[in-house]
């Protein structure tokens, strides 16, 4: 309530730990820790770089979880093709 | 009617199984069941210091595995409840000396003397873990409404759920309602989120539950007590009653709230 009034959100020690066991919990359950995610990400990156000129630095992979599944975002910006048919 | 034989565990150490399986086994005696109390914490036997029985054990798990007496002699009767009953764990043997066909075994041949078997699990996800739920209906997980041991509950929501348990549910203990107000704790809904099964019941922190275990009289004894209420509730919930949950402070319509989060956890969508 009083947040309203001043305008600041106090972000609460309960949110963070929320957020913080929402995040471990997504790692958790699919069995894909960050360390591995880092590798799955340099493949792709590997991969990918041989059809398509990408922006290696923009590259986002993330795990998220929706409906009781796990999910890999991966967000990879295209900067041109280098070959064409 | 045979017996259900309900599990308690919690992958993390030291949040509340031995009490919870205590006082539930107090309450359900109270509510006039026959009740037996199984210990499979081996190495490490507290159920009987927390119902104040030490003094009465001859006999244990182990020797009952090993053939040195019958089941019935290694039962010891409760001190104010003639329904209820403890089998001990042994204190100098380790969570080897019994496998889980055998506390099948236990389980198989307590069910038709007794209305309820409650078995303590000890902590972690190894040996003593894979005895304490080999011969179980039901599980009961409990957690406290902290990180780790939320972390560690939803490890054991999955053991269980690959065992083809059925639904384990879940009892969330030492709430403290201040901090909870406070934004400092996380909340029964958060967690029920986070690990999506139901509810079974909610325990607030309570110094009665120290001052019962020094003593070795389990705090359900205690008409009035919060902690002695929150265990009444649950055995009334065992027992296929609808009892609203305390309010902890969480949010007002907190009932409502935990209708639409239990949903459940796998989808095939
Ligand atoms: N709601 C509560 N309020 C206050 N104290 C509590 C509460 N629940 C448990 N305790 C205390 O916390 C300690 C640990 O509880 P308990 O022995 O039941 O945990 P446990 O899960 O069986 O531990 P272990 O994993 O070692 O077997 C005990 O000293 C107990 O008295
Ligand atoms: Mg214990």
């Amino acid at each position: 309530m009083w947040d309203k009034f001043t305008g600041k959100k106090r972000v609460t020690s309960r949110e963070v730990a929320k957020q913080r066991l929402q995040l471990v919990l997504i790692h958790d359950r699919s069995d894909i820790s960050p360390v591995m995610l880092e590798a799955l990400k340099a493949d792709l990156i590997a991969v990918i770089s041989e059809h398509l000129d990408i922006d290696q630095e923009g590259i986002e992979i993330t795990l998220s979880e929706s409906r009781g599944r796990s999910r890999l975002l991966a967000t990879i910006p295209i900067l041109g093709r280098r070959t064409r048919r | 009617m045979p017996g259900r034989v309900i599990t308690i565990t919690s992958g993390k150490g030291g949040v509340g199984k031995t009490t919870t399986t205590a006082n539930l086994a107090v309450c359900l005696a109270l509510l006039g069941q026959r009740v037996v109390a199984i210990d499979a914490d081996i190495g490490l036997r507290n159920l009987d210091v927390v119902l104040g029985l030490e003094n009465r054990v001859v006999y244990d798990l182990v020797d009952v595995v090993e053939g040195r007496c019958r089941l019935r002699q290694a039962l010891i009767r409760d001190k104010r409840l003639s329904e209820m009953y403890l089998l001990p764990a042994a204190q100098t043997r380790d969570k080897t000396a019994v496998n889980p066909g055998q506390m099948v075994e236990i389980c198989h041949q307590l069910r038709p003397d007794f209305d309820y078997i409650l078995i303590d699990s000890p902590a972690g996800i190894e040996q003593g873990f894979q005895n304490a739920v080999a011969g179980a209906d039901e599980v009961i997980i409990v957690t406290t409404p902290e990180v780790s041991a939320v972390r560690d509950a939803d490890r054991i929501i999955g053991l269980v759920e690959a065992g083809e348990k059925g639904p384990a549910r879940l009892i969330i203990n030492r709430i403290k309602p201040d901090m909870v107000r406070r934004g400092d704790m996380l909340d029964v809904s958060d967690v029920l989120e986070i690990l999506r099964i139901d509810l079974l019941g909610i325990i607030p922190e309570d110094e009665h539950i120290i001052v019962s275990t020094n003593k070795g009289t389990p705090v359900a004894h205690d008409i009035g007590v919060p902690a002695a209420q929150a265990f009444r509730n649950i055995a009334r919930r065992l027992r296929g009653e609808e009892v609203p949950f305390m309010s902890l402070g969480g949010s007002d319509n907190l009932f409502g709230r935990l209708r639409r989060l239990i949903a459940p956890r796998s989808d095939t969508h």
